[in-house]
């Protein structure tokens, strides 16, 4: 699934790295628990969190995440933004909560990433 | 290609939590490691600092490349773990509630180092400090 894709889906507003929307993730993990996003998350996995602290854009980029979504229209500080900028990892913030989150994208055929 | 880098890494603040790891990984990147072994290498440095900064009173993180492996080594000073068996366990943590806010403190961070290391040994005397060794095979 496309990002442009799961931005319509969510009704999500780009953060940053909308020049990347035609870029493709397979499967999604949601969290607000960065060590069990480190412990489960592969690559083109895409992040769903509540967590809006720099340790969400850290966790990314340790994991080369490809787009990380924010839940609960919670909005990161603008240094987080920025952090995200600088490592090129596309981000959004989606006004609705993380079970609907996920209902939507999971109706709209992403699976979950698979847990080992 | 043969390196051996030091990182310092301060005691209890998090919003600078990861810096070390982050400039490892572009090490890593500019010297083309393969992209699986980066990424499990990135996740225990990331682990490794995380856990320096929210449970040691400082310490550092050792990065070296040998021609046949990838070795991190992470050493503080700071209270030490009484059981390693248990801090080994999944989901067990002594993490503060500030820490669980900032994303940490599940209890899967030792787990997850040495699930995703080749190799890796852990030293902790209470009172003390804690010794980590990971290695990767290239």
């Amino acid at each position: 699934m496309t990002l442009k894709k799961i931005a319509e889906i969510l009704n999500a507003q780009w953060l940053c790295g909308q020049e990347d929307e035609d870029r493709e993730t397979h499967s999604a993990f949601a969290s607000d628990m960065m060590s069990d996003v480190l412990a489960f998350v592969k690559e083109d996995t895409l992040l769903l969190t509540g967590l809006v602290n720099g340790q969400s854009v850290r966790t990314c980029e340790m994991l080369d995440v490809p787009c990380v979504v924010f839940v609960r229209g919670k909005m990161p500080q603008p240094d987080v933004i920025d952090m995200a900028r600088e490592i090129m990892l596309p981000a959004m913030v989606t006004p609705y909560s993380m079970f609907e989150v996920c209902g939507r994208l999971y109706e709209a055929g992403l699976p979950s990433v698979k847990l080992e | 290609m043969m390196i051996k880098d030091t990182y310092p890494v301060a005691a209890g603040d998090m919003t600078v939590a990861g810096d070390v790891s982050a400039r490892i990984k572009r090490q890593m990147k500019r010297l083309g490691i393969p992209s699986d072994i980066m990424r499990r290498v990135s996740v225990c440095t990331y682990e490794a600092e995380i856990n320096l900064v929210i449970h040691s009173m400082g310490g550092e993180i050792e990065f070296e490349i040998t021609a046949e492996d990838i070795i991190v080594r992470s050493r503080d000073v700071g209270p030490g773990i009484p059981d390693i068996s248990k801090a080994m366990t999944e989901g067990w943590s002594t993490a503060s509630n500030e820490v669980r806010n900032m994303g940490f403190g599940a209890g899967m961070g030792l787990p997850n180092m040495k699930r995703n290391a080749d190799e890796f040994s852990i030293e902790s005397t209470v009172g003390v400090g804690t010794n980590i060794v990971m290695t990767f095979h290239i």
